[in-house]
């Protein structure tokens, strides 16, 4: 390994960061699926930082705990008793369910491999399910969500329903979506996975341009080589630790193997 | 919530009219086969609802339903009336009795050549009728006014007068024109005339009213000819509409006593007595008095009604056959509509996790399901509903026994409310024990 990335490698902890610049403290996250002979350990201790102003990439091969992990943070997946999983400055793992409902409601912006937006409705109602979710009405939402639509090129496409998009401008109304109700952190899995090289980095910039925001943090897990020079951090994991964190000059000058 | 719960009912419109159909059928069937049940219930007790005017009916103790007869000695009449609370007893004749006649018939005058000349002649015709003998001087039990298609009721007075009613009268002229019968108006007919009155487009009789005049000039074509019943001579005065029976023979009016002399002689020819309580007096307390004071069973009609119809009920197969086909009806519209259900919410799971993923708590996924079962319930009841009506509407008139109260109408609503409550209660346990962690696995 080079001395770039050993330098990196001590970054994943950053101790001495200020409270209001980790929006993502993990300590000794584990994960546990099943039990007994059916026992899989999906996450083995993960110490690991995300901060804000940055996009930060987590990569590693199949079934490393990527997607795991993400669910944790997201708030989707209870972590093992003793994990610390402190997100946006709230312990998530002592959050009840309705509280986690709540948190991921108010404070997080997803955009999933498989858009899973609502096939029955226009892009501009699907961007603007978060804000109705929060109790805003229709008119108001769909009209700050076209608003955000606008922002990202999909002005002449709100009142289109998914089945008449093309993959890329789903994935953009995917985005809208985790964008419109202005959270703190946004997760993405896999946004690029199902593009092509040219549509998945049209992605990636609107993801720079537009989600990145100083009192934002933007967590990407992905396999897509293509799109690791975007990520102002990249972690790599692999059976289920965080085994390095590169900075962006670190990843463009030696990209890492995902396979690794 | 409630506008993306409906888009996404309504967005796959295949799904959504299968569980909407599915409801339909649930509900037509449970309306339909209910009415028919009603309607054939109903008709076991059709002579009871057609006597009016008298409100108790005193009997041999032993009648257990209206077609039971069980003949008294006449003074139980007198009887009756002595009993405190009775205003007014009249007799009634029930029985079987033995209609003979001739009638034309157009054959051919050679049996080899069915299409040659015909020649007329005359065929006999012996039919058995149901014969009410109705109270001399009061005619207490005729048919309404209104329910006399031709002839007048008061000449039933006149000697050796009879009243028949028209439904089975096919029986007793087989080969009449029966073609020419007037047909009744269709239901675009009648709809098209209630919507012209409305707009004041259409005036004068409406169609029920032209089909009704038209059928009593049909019928005037019977008045006057003579039949024989016990030797006796016969002849029609007037055709009348009575309630369809269980039986399918004629039904014949006639006086009393001239109902004794068209039946042979029996030593009891008293069948019921009809009462009419006094006012002020309630007809269960006189019928209580009757009973205790004659020995005589005595009941209200709509005690009567209800003995008639538990005795079909508890006696022959008609509840249980139409009790199974409408729990088939009620557990194939929850199989469809259920599986259908279950279907589009097993269809829909990524983005239900989609909405958990992004904060939607499960109180309001599950409202979201139960709106769009209540929706689609709604409508399959509706218009399950309206297609039984519809199918009752056209069949006004014919054979068919349909009849709906108005409690069948809940009780098929509840129905429906069931499947629904069956149908997306699987939904709703799938969606809650959803991980919204679905949505990260590609």
């Amino acid at each position: 390994m080079s001395s770039v990335v050993e330098a990196q490698r001590a970054s994943a902890v950053d101790a001495q960061a200020s409270p209001d610049r980790v929006a993502v403290r993990l300590r000794n996250v584990r994960k546990t699926f099943g039990s007994g002979d059916q026992k899989v350990v999906a996450l083995r201790g993960v110490d690991w930082d995300v901060f804000n102003g940055q996009m930060t990439l987590l990569i590693g091969p199949s079934g490393c705990g990527k997607t795991t992990l993400l669910s944790v943070i997201a708030g989707i997946l209870d972590a093992d008793r003793g994990s610390q999983v402190c997100v946006l400055g709230r312990d998530v793992a002592a959050m009840s369910g309705s509280q986690k409902t709540r948190f991921r409601r108010d404070s997080i912006g997803f955009v999933f491999q498989q858009y899973n937006l609502l096939p029955a409705l226009t892009a501009a109602e699907n961007a603007a399910i978060p804000l109705i979710v929060k109790g805003w009405p229709r008119p108001k939402a769909i009209a700050r969500a076209s608003e955000v639509l606008g922002l990202i090129g999909m002005a002449q496409k709100v009142n289109k329903l998914p089945s008449e998009l093309s993959g890329g401008q789903q994935q953009r109304v995917a985005i809208a979506r985790a964008l419109v109700h202005e959270p703190r952190l946004i997760v993405c899995d896999e946004p690029t996975a199902a593009l092509d090289h040219e549509t998945g980095h049209q992605v990636m910039v609107l993801f720079r341009t537009v989600a990145v925001r100083p009192d934002r943090a933007v967590l990407i897990v992905t396999h897509d080589n293509r799109v690791f020079h975007f990520g102002d951090r990249v972690a790599r994991m692999d059976d289920g630790h965080i085994v390095e964190v590169r900075t962006q000059k670190a990843t463009i000058e030696e990209p890492p193997d995902v396979l690794a | 919530m409630s506008w993306i719960a409906l888009k996404m009912l309504t967005g796959d419109r295949a799904k959504f009219f299968g569980i909407v159909l599915g409801l339909t059928f649930a509900a037509m069937l449970i309306t339909q086969q209910g009415s028919i049940f009603c309607g054939l219930m109903r008709r076991t007790a059709g002579q009871i609802f057609d006597i009016t005017g008298a409100d108790l009916w005193v009997m041999d103790p032993n009648v257990r339903y209206v077609d039971d007869v069980k003949p008294m000695i006449e003074t139980s009449l007198y009887r009756t009336r002595g009993v405190e609370g009775v205003l007014w007893a009249v007799p009634l004749y029930k029985g079987i009795g033995r209609v003979k006649l001739t009638v034309p018939k157009q054959v051919p005058v050679d049996p080899d050549q069915p299409a040659g000349p015909k020649r007329t002649v005359r065929e006999p015709v012996i039919e058995q009728v149901i014969l009410l003998g109705l109270d001399d001087a009061s005619l207490v039990g005729a048919p309404p006014p209104e329910r006399i298609l031709a002839g007048r009721l008061v000449d039933l007075r006149r000697p050796d007068a009879i009243l028949v009613d028209f439904t089975r009268l096919p029986k007793l002229f087989p080969y009449e024109d029966w073609k020419s019968l007037p047909k009744p108006p269709s239901l675009g007919q009648v709809l098209g005339d209630k919507i012209g009155r409305m707009l004041g487009l259409v005036h004068g009789p409406t169609p029920e009213q032209a089909h009704r005049e038209a059928m009593g000039r049909f019928y005037e074509r019977f008045l006057n000819r003579e039949l024989e019943m016990n030797d006796h001579r016969a002849f029609i005065v007037g055709v009348c509409e009575a309630t369809r029976t269980f039986q399918s023979n004629a039904v014949v009016y006639t006086t009393y006593s001239r109902a004794k002399r068209f039946v042979p002689q029996e030593r009891k020819p008293l069948t019921y007595v009809l009462a009419k309580a006094e006012p002020g007096v309630a007809a269960e307390v006189v019928a209580a008095r009757i009973a205790s004071q004659t020995g005589l069973r005595a009941r209200t009609s709509e005690q009567f009604i209800w003995d008639t119809i538990w005795y079909f009920m508890r006696y022959t197969g008609i509840p249980v056959n139409f009790g199974i086909t409408t729990i088939l009806g009620f557990l194939v519209g929850t199989a469809i509509a259920g599986q259908t259900f279950y279907n589009f919410t097993l269809e829909n799971l990524k983005q239900f996790g989609a909405l958990k993923a992004m904060g939607m708590s499960n109180l309001r996924i599950v409202a979201m399901i139960l709106l769009q079962a209540a929706v689609t319930g709604l409508l399959g009841y509706g218009l399950g509903v309206g297609l039984a009506t519809l199918f009752g509407q056209t069949s006004k008139g014919s054979e068919l026994a349909f009849y709906t109260p108005w409690q069948l109408l809940p009780i098929a609503g509840a129905a429906i409310v069931l499947i629904c409550l069956l149908a997306s209660v699987l939904s709703v346990r799938r969606v809650v024990v959803l991980e919204p962690a679905i949505v990260f696995r590609g």
